[in-house]
């Protein structure tokens, strides 16, 4: 059950950037288990092979995978404001070909890992793995963080406007192209946290993106975009699902679970778990 | 003479084989139609703007079943394949109903489609004891390699033609969907539910037939591909990869015209091939990479992809001359 709820932490963590996307620009971007694939590969090669010290490389991580959403915003994005929105997810689909074919063309396709192994807590007769207790704890934080900052910085306040109407803020003399870079950036330095908190847990190889991508959309639909308490709520639930379901069948019958549980939701309550009925 | 065309290139599909049998581009040819008739399925929901991501799970449920009913009950294929195709259309129904009936459209589609593909996958993974999960399943073979009722062929020329008689009913159906009133019933319901709604479209019921439509024939692919290959794996039938391949090749041949999916699996296809020839196992990873820039690419330049282009370049060329 603990464990259960640390998956959860773990979960919250990687909805996190991405719903911030999804929920401002309203762009689904397929790639961002692949974002965080990267970020992974990057912590792996700085620790074990320039020998940073880690607290540096998660730093540098979080920065890199930040400009690569910057980047992928540019370049893919941009052009495809104006055009259907499932154009824009398509496209974000060939950027997820793109990333995993070339972490196999440049790492190759086998599994890495830190090779550090973090103390297991026995907290009360449990065990508790720490590393899934930091990520835990820092999505709370990066959650708090960011909430603070789209409430109390003038920015902020222009990224929840134009999650709410998008045409009318550049009348009210919003540049939504600098928004949308920032969000896009923020989006993807969040990405880069998860992955320095995954790393330490789950090996990395080229497809690990596709382990946990399809759930982190799931989990922000879920909880309704751009709503960050709702997606932590539907992080847990998914993790309780999945955990459940694990220890009585298999881990795969947990993903099937969560999965129908998805779907069935999105039919009672297509707004997400949180919404407020208007 | 442009009437013609088509029973003049059918006529020379179908006499290949006699005249030019080389295993491997007989091989490689049986493939392209394959996919060619799974990605035409596709296409035919995909154009209205309905984006599935979960025809992989359908193509699983046709090529699983089918080997399944074969293996375990020994069902012929000929039964195995009608029941496979009706489990398909089941589960698009159970999915796509409730979808069309809340009103659940765009991204939140694909990712509810999505969802499906994720099921499929995993059930076919964690039933590993009768599907072999990941490792993938092999249908026995029938004795002599070559039985009708096995529907197991050791000859290509067959196969060739089965998929080729396959690809062209696929073409049929798109043709026909394409002359049909539901057709401009859903392009209706695509640019606007509400006024197509207010004109008397029964919204839910037009998308989901076009839904179980597509659903069935990509079944049906699965299951030939099953047969074909004699072997099947989640990540090669199923889950959200070959959701997103069909769809990346559909939008590079063209959405929007008949042709489309079948050049966008010849490109596709050749290309994988091509680059394993030059760099044999270190292509590993290259054909992807290649079909992940063209995909975006594609996507931002061309959005009806080669041949809607090409067609479009035509129609302005004899716009401006006359």
């Amino acid at each position: 059950m603990i464990n259960g709820l640390l998956l959860g932490g773990v979960l919250a963590l990687l909805s996190l950037g991405l719903n911030l996307v999804f929920g401002v620009i309203d762009v689904v971007w397929i790639c961002y288990a692949e974002l965080i694939m990267l970020g992974m590969y990057g912590m792996y090669f700085l620790y074990t092979v320039y020998h940073l010290p880690i607290v540096l490389g998660a730093a540098i991580c979080i920065v890199g995978v930040g400009v690569l959403g910057l980047v992928l915003h540019t370049l893919v994005i941009a052009p495809l404001l104006g055009a259907a929105p499932i154009n824009q997810l398509l496209a974000t689909g060939g950027v997820l070909f793109f990333l995993q074919s070339a972490a196999t063309v440049l790492f190759g396709v086998e599994f890495r890992n830190l090779g550090l192994r973090l103390p297991v807590l026995k907290v009360a007769g449990m065990f508790v793995s720490y590393s899934r207790l930091l990520a835990f704890a820092a999505a709370l934080i990066a959650m708090v963080l960011v909430y603070l900052f789209l409430t109390r910085t003038y920015t902020g306040a222009a990224i929840r406007a134009i999650a709410q109407d998008r045409q009318i803020m550049p009348l009210m003399g919003v540049d939504t192209r600098r928004i949308y870079l920032i969000t896009s950036g923020l989006g993807g330095a969040l990405a880069g946290l998860a992955a320095c908190l995954l790393v330490l847990q789950y090996d990395v190889h080229p497809f690990v993106g596709l382990t946990f991508g399809p759930i982190t959309f799931l989990i922000c639909v879920l909880g309704s975009l751009g709503n960050f308490a709702g997606g932590f709520v539907a992080a847990f639930v998914f993790a309780g699902i999945i955990s459940v379901g694990g220890l009585y069948l298999d881990l795969e019958w947990g993903y099937v679970f969560a999965f129908a549980f998805f779907i069935v939701m999105m039919f009672v309550r297509p707004e997400g778990l949180m919404a407020r009925r208007s | 003479m442009s009437r013609y065309l088509p029973w003049i290139g059918g006529a020379a599909l179908l006499a290949m084989p006699f005249v030019y049998h080389q295993p491997y581009p007989l091989h490689i040819l049986i493939i392209i139609l394959i996919w060619s008739f799974a990605y035409t399925s596709w296409s035919i929901m995909g154009r209205f703007g309905l984006v599935s991501l979960g025809h992989g799970g359908f193509m699983g449920v046709g090529a699983y079943v089918t080997a399944l009913a074969w293996n375990y009950g020994h069902v012929s294929p000929w039964i195995g394949v009608p029941l496979a195709v009706v489990a398909a259309a089941a589960l698009a129904t159970v999915v796509a109903y409730p979808c069309f009936r809340f009103r659940i459209t765009g991204h939140y589609f694909a990712l509810v489609t999505l969802a499906l593909s994720g099921i499929v996958l995993q059930v076919i993974t964690a039933t590993r004891d009768f599907t072999g999960g990941s490792l993938g399943y092999t249908p026995e073979r029938y004795r002599g390699g070559s039985s009708l009722w096995a529907f197991q062929f050791s000859d290509k020329t067959t196969w060739y033609l089965i998929a080729l008689v396959v690809w062209a009913a696929g073409l049929y159906v798109w043709s026909r969907v394409d002359r049909s009133m539901l057709r401009y019933a859903l392009e209706a319901i695509s640019e606007d539910e509400d006024a197509a709604a207010a004109t008397g479209v029964h919204v839910t019921a037009e998308k989901l037939k076009i839904t179980v439509l597509s659903a069935t024939m990509t079944a049906l692919a699965g299951a030939l591909y099953c047969q074909y290959q004699m072997f099947i794996s989640p990540d090669t039938v199923s889950g959200i990869s070959v959701s997103l391949q069909m769809v990346f090749a559909v939008v590079v041949g063209g959405i929007y015209v008949s042709l489309g999916p079948t050049i966008g699996a010849v490109i596709t296809i050749l290309l994988a091939e091509v680059l394993r020839i030059w760099f044999g196992t270190r292509a590993v990873g290259w054909d992807n990479l290649v079909y992940g820039v063209l995909l975006v690419l594609f996507i931002i330049f061309l959005p009806k992809g080669i041949i809607g282009s090409l067609a479009d370049l035509r129609r302005s060329v004899r716009w401006t001359s006359s």
